[in-house]
């Protein structure tokens, strides 16, 4: 209990400093205007939502891992490079604080901001239902689902942050990163994987791929498998973060 | 209070700090001495548990900062540096921050606050964003951070570099102040506050002590008495010998 106590030193005051800062510069509105804006954008004129006849939210959830895949990266990317540049990190290190607090009241203060912006996209969710009868049942998982998958997203950008000083760089990498696990389950990848490599490689390519995992989630199905790769996977880059942000250590 | 024991750090080949000892009591004051890129920076953080050291330990109230890092850095008030801050706080949000990550609650936690605020003297910019505050402003609320949970050893990295004699003398007070009850580690290459600050002087160089007296013994050792001559012929000696 001690010694999970000493390791989790500091996370909710670096949760609570770190929201701060969020919504104490523009950051966190401009993220929230600007991704609203794109989903709605995506949603009404790509997907044309109103033309699908079917009163549910697939054409609003199949843009989640595209969006995030370029705006977690951009919520992530100052995480840890910002305290490289200011120097901020030689006093976060001075501080008698455990890494795994420090990392994951980084990633949840993010998963915060992230989370504001689903809950603002509920007037999406009211419209279906002033229109029709959804299974509300249905969009309550995939929102869930959904949420977990931007915590995978965002553990990518907050681990690429904690390699770099250079907030840009982060941003580049983590897209590139994210864009590979997304992608990954794109059929136009995978048909190309498969011709080379054989079905099998290309099932394992798929297992890896948030737009596999994802997928059942849209159609409303609970898929344990997908919970378990997203928390797996967002638990697996944390533990990368704190290897990386501890090399600062070592000089 | 602050036992130094042989460290050593490197970087990629480079002897950054090649083996530093010193001992620090209660009540002293101890100036840190060198040239730039001497080594003092890199000893300080290594005492800081900022910097793994390669070889050596330092132990801070009796604690380990190798073997119980986090007890030691209870035991200590750090001032890195330059004194980064994070520039979106104000000097309040910012100390609030400081003491709840050191586990400060309640009313101790808000004592510990104005006392930090009224002994660095930043009342005047408590509503300001530390971006917005001057050099010598972003100082002392390093300082208040540091001194923030009244720890027994004070590890000041440059505290007067950058401010206006007025500043400096208000710090010089302050750490006068609190001389009698801790054990303090200043390093400066502002050689003329060295008598005005400190009771002990160490001269590093090239990752070495080469030097451990009262300012008035180091002064004395030099030909016209001024410690900025027993500075440069310590320094150069140990240049000469290095070539």
């Amino acid at each position: 209990m001690n010694w999970l106590k000493e390791q989790m030193g500091g996370f909710g005051a670096t949760y609570r400093r770190e929201l701060g800062a969020y919504f104490a510069t523009p950051l966190a509105y401009v993220f929230l205007a600007v991704f609203l804006l794109a989903l709605g954008l995506f949603t009404w004129e790509a997907s044309r939502f109103f033309d699908t006849g079917s009163a549910d939210l697939a054409p609003f959830f199949v843009w989640h891992p595209w969006l995030y895949m370029i705006f977690l990266p951009a919520l992530a990317m100052r995480l840890w490079a910002d305290e490289r540049t200011a120097g901020t990190d030689e006093l976060l290190l001075s501080l008698p604080l455990g890494m795994p607090g420090l990392v994951l009241g980084k990633l949840l203060a993010a998963w915060t901001v992230a989370g504001v912006g689903l809950l603002l996209t509920a007037p999406m969710w009211l419209t279906v239902n002033f229109l029709g009868s959804p299974d509300n049942a249905a969009i309550m998982l995939t929102y869930l689902v959904s949420f977990l998958m931007a915590g995978a997203y965002l553990s990518v950008g907050a681990a690429v942050s904690a390699l770099t000083g250079s907030q840009v760089t982060a941003f580049v990498i983590s897209v590139v990163v994210a864009f590979v696990f997304t992608a990954a389950g794109w059929p136009l990848v995978l048909s190309g994987v498969k011709s080379v490599f054989g079905p099998s490689v290309a099932d394992l390519v798929a297992d890896f791929s948030f737009l596999t995992q994802f997928e059942g989630a849209q159609r409303g199905v609970l898929e344990m498998r997908a919970i378990v790769f997203f928390i797996g996977f967002t638990a697996f880059w944390a533990v990368l973060n704190g290897l990386w942000a501890a090399r600062r250590r070592l000089g | 209070m602050l036992d130094i024991q042989r460290l050593e750090k490197s970087f990629g080949g480079k002897h950054a700090v090649r083996g530093v000892s010193f001992r620090l009591e209660k009540g002293t004051v101890l100036g840190f001495l060198g040239p730039n890129g001497a080594g003092k920076s890199t000893t300080m953080r290594m005492i800081a548990g900022v910097l793994e050291p390669d070889g050596g330990d330092a132990l801070i109230d009796g604690k380990s900062i190798l073997r119980d890092r986090r007890e030691a850095q209870r035991a200590l008030g750090y001032l890195p540096e330059g004194a980064p801050l994070y520039e979106d706080m104000t000097p309040p949000e910012f100390l609030n921050f400081m003491a709840s990550a050191r586990r400060m609650k309640g009313v101790a936690r808000k004592d510990a606050v104005e006392r930090a605020i009224a002994d660095a003297r930043i009342t005047t910019v408590c509503g300001q964003r530390i971006g917005a505050l001057s050099k010598g402003y972003r100082r002392r609320v390093g300082l208040a951070g540091a001194i923030l949970h009244d720890p027994p050893v004070l590890l000041l990295d440059e505290p007067t570099d950058g401010l206006d004699p007025n500043q400096k003398r208000a710090v010089r007070a302050l750490i006068a102040r609190m001389a009698p009850h801790k054990a303090i580690l200043i390093s400066t290459h502002t050689l003329t506050e060295v008598p005005a600050m400190c009771t002990r002087a160490i001269v590093i160089d090239r990752g070495l002590v080469i030097a451990d007296e009262t300012p008035a013994g180091l002064a004395a050792k030099s030909e016209d008495g001024t410690l900025e001559s027993a500075f440069t012929r310590l320094t150069d000696q140990a240049e000469a010998e290095t070539i």
